[in-house]
């Protein structure tokens, strides 16, 4: 069977490749959002974080024998710890501030992190094996499914959508929402936002990082896997606009399928056409298709 | 179970018994570089209503932000329930049992009408406040429209939201800021309602006013405030003789 000449199964692969991307990006942008929306940091770190998670991963697993599923939750948690250090001891500082400030420390802080990890293991990438639960694949007529591919979809959908639910269907997501819009009037109440802000940098920082360890056995674990993945995810965040917690999930899966697709049929312009799209959304919706206009 | 009829609770006037709600000494206060708050000197007993007049601009709303540390920069002393606030982060005033509705209202728009109700914790182990149920009974209209986002309520219902979701906190010396601005004669009578309801049972209210006709009937006590400064206070009942000091100093 084909699609304007195209196989099948060819289509078939290239849409679960776009979902694979295009859940890091949903995970990614998501964090961003949640950041961005509270601290009014452009969090540029968050692709350093991302490394870091996956480098964790790969260091558990060959200096400590830390298997995939507890460097899973393990990992999080303590990229997680490391960005609450980051936000009290530095971010802290610049909420009062333009945010090319925010931007300008997040990237010093990128080159510091990229620079320590490049120094210690170059810039080659090192393999992480998929846990053996997940090898192989699974033939589903169509096509064979990777096994691993298909979690990597399944398991950041899950936290995408539990991280959806929390914020905007649970009370502390009322603090959350609230906080982004009115942080000191929360804080008239009674609620103490210092503490929140920093919980919610750790948490959109940790969901970096479970990104990162969800890509090790994807990608090659390397110091400058955050930057590759970064400029696009900021791309994403653009198009998808700042606003809303579910536009950044549906527009990190949406691109990431899209540029699946165009690697179908104009291969050439898979790399750019986030770009692309970015340039004619801001043309038409400046504050992107879910962001609200200020 | 209601055997303890609704009682008056007897404000106590004496400076010597009075518990103090809310003792303000020497309070300056700054927004960046500019001086705001001079010299602000405010004493509110418990169970009184206190009113803040004076113009546009003289610092009344500051005066309550200051309280809330909402401003840069303070000096001097705001002690609340007897405890010393000056120092404080702004969160942990507010359980000192301090409730504060702004002027702008700060409704948010991304929660429910419910979920503006029910934002603001409890703040006070001791202390109980109103219950929903008590709070949809007194506000009817909010009640109905519990799903809506709060900003897409009138006026009149985003302000009694604003007032309502701080009665559930415990909080007990409230800090309303022009509260009956902007709305509809009928609304501001059933605020006026309110505050006599909430005076009755026992809340120590703060407010700011521009409608002097709405204040004077409700407050105990008054303060006038220019530049910064406390620069008259008198009680209700000199109001009659104060009169043209105050067309004065208001222009009303």
């Amino acid at each position: 069977m084909e699609i304007f000449g195209i196989p099948w199964s060819l289509m078939l692969s290239q849409l679960l490749l776009g979902l694979v991307n295009g859940s890091f990006y949903a995970m990614m942008s998501l964090g961003l959002a949640v950041i961005f929306g509270l601290l009014n940091i452009i969090n540029f770190a968050h692709g350093a974080l991302f490394m870091m998670g996956a480098f964790f991963a790969w260091m558990g697993l060959n200096y400590f024998g830390i298997n995939y599923w507890f460097a899973l939750l393990i990992v999080p948690v303590v990229v997680g710890v490391f960005g609450i250090l980051i936000e009290r001891s530095m971010l802290r500082w610049l909420y009062k501030l333009d945010h090319l400030y925010g931007l300008l420390l997040t990237f010093g802080i990128t080159l510091l992190l990229e620079g320590v990890f490049r120094s210690f293991y170059g810039v080659s990438g090192q393999p992480y094996q998929v846990p053996a639960l997940l090898s192989g694949a699974t033939d589903v007529g169509a096509l064979t499914l990777p096994n691993y591919r298909a979690w990597v979809v399944v398991a950041s959908l899950t936290v995408c959508f539990a991280t959806w639910f929390v914020i905007e269907r649970t009370k502390i997501g009322s603090y959350l929402r609230a906080g982004t819009e009115n942080p000191k009037m929360v804080e008239a109440f009674g609620i103490n936002v210092p503490v929140m802000v920093s919980l919610t940098y750790g948490f959109g920082v940790a969901l970096a990082a479970f990104a990162g360890v969800l890509a090790a056995p994807i990608m090659q674990v390397s110091s400058l896997m955050g930057s590759n993945l970064i400029i696009v995810v900021f791309a994403v965040v653009v198009i998808g606009g700042m606003g809303s917690i579910m536009g950044s999930i549906l527009t990190g899966l949406g691109l990431g399928v899209i540029e699946g697709f165009t690697r179908v049929f104009y291969p050439e312009l898979s790399a750019t056409v986030v770009f692309i799209l970015m340039g004619i959304v801001l043309l038409i919706r400046p504050a992107g298709l879910f962001g609200k206009e200020k | 179970m209601n055997t303890v009829a609704e009682q008056k609770p007897i404000v106590d006037n004496d400076p010597k018994t009075a518990k103090k709600a809310l003792e303000i000494r020497n309070l300056q206060a700054w927004y960046g570089e500019s001086y705001i708050l001079q010299d602000i000197n405010i004493t509110v007993n418990q169970g009184e209503v206190v009113t803040l007049l004076g113009r546009n601009g003289s610092g009344r709303t500051t005066t309550l932000r200051a309280i809330m540390g909402l401003t840069g920069a303070r000096k001097g002393s705001i002690r609340i329930g007897g405890v010393e606030s000056i120092n404080l982060p702004t969160y942990k005033i507010a359980h000192l049992g301090v409730g504060y509705c702004p002027e702008e209202r700060a409704i948010f728009s991304s929660l429910s009408t419910e979920e503006n109700l029910l934002l603001p914790p409890s703040i006070s182990k001791t202390e109980k406040g109103m219950s929903v149920k008590e709070i949809y009974d007194m506000f009817p209209n909010l009640a109905e429209r519990k799903a809506s986002p709060g900003t897409r309520l009138s006026g009149g219902e985003q302000q009694m939201l604003a007032v309502a979701r701080i009665l559930r906190t415990g909080a007990k010396l409230l800090l309303l800021d022009e509260i009956s601005e902007g709305l509809a004669p009928v609304i501001v009578q059933a605020l006026a309602r309110m505050i006599v309801t909430l005076k009755a049972k026992g809340y120590t209210i703060v407010m700011v006013e521009q409608n002097f006709r709405f204040a004077a009937p409700l407050a105990d006590r008054f303060y006038v405030v220019e530049h910064g400064k406390i620069v008259e206070t008198f009680a209700a009942s000199e109001l009659d003789s104060k009169m043209p000091v105050l067309s004065e100093l208001l222009g009303v």
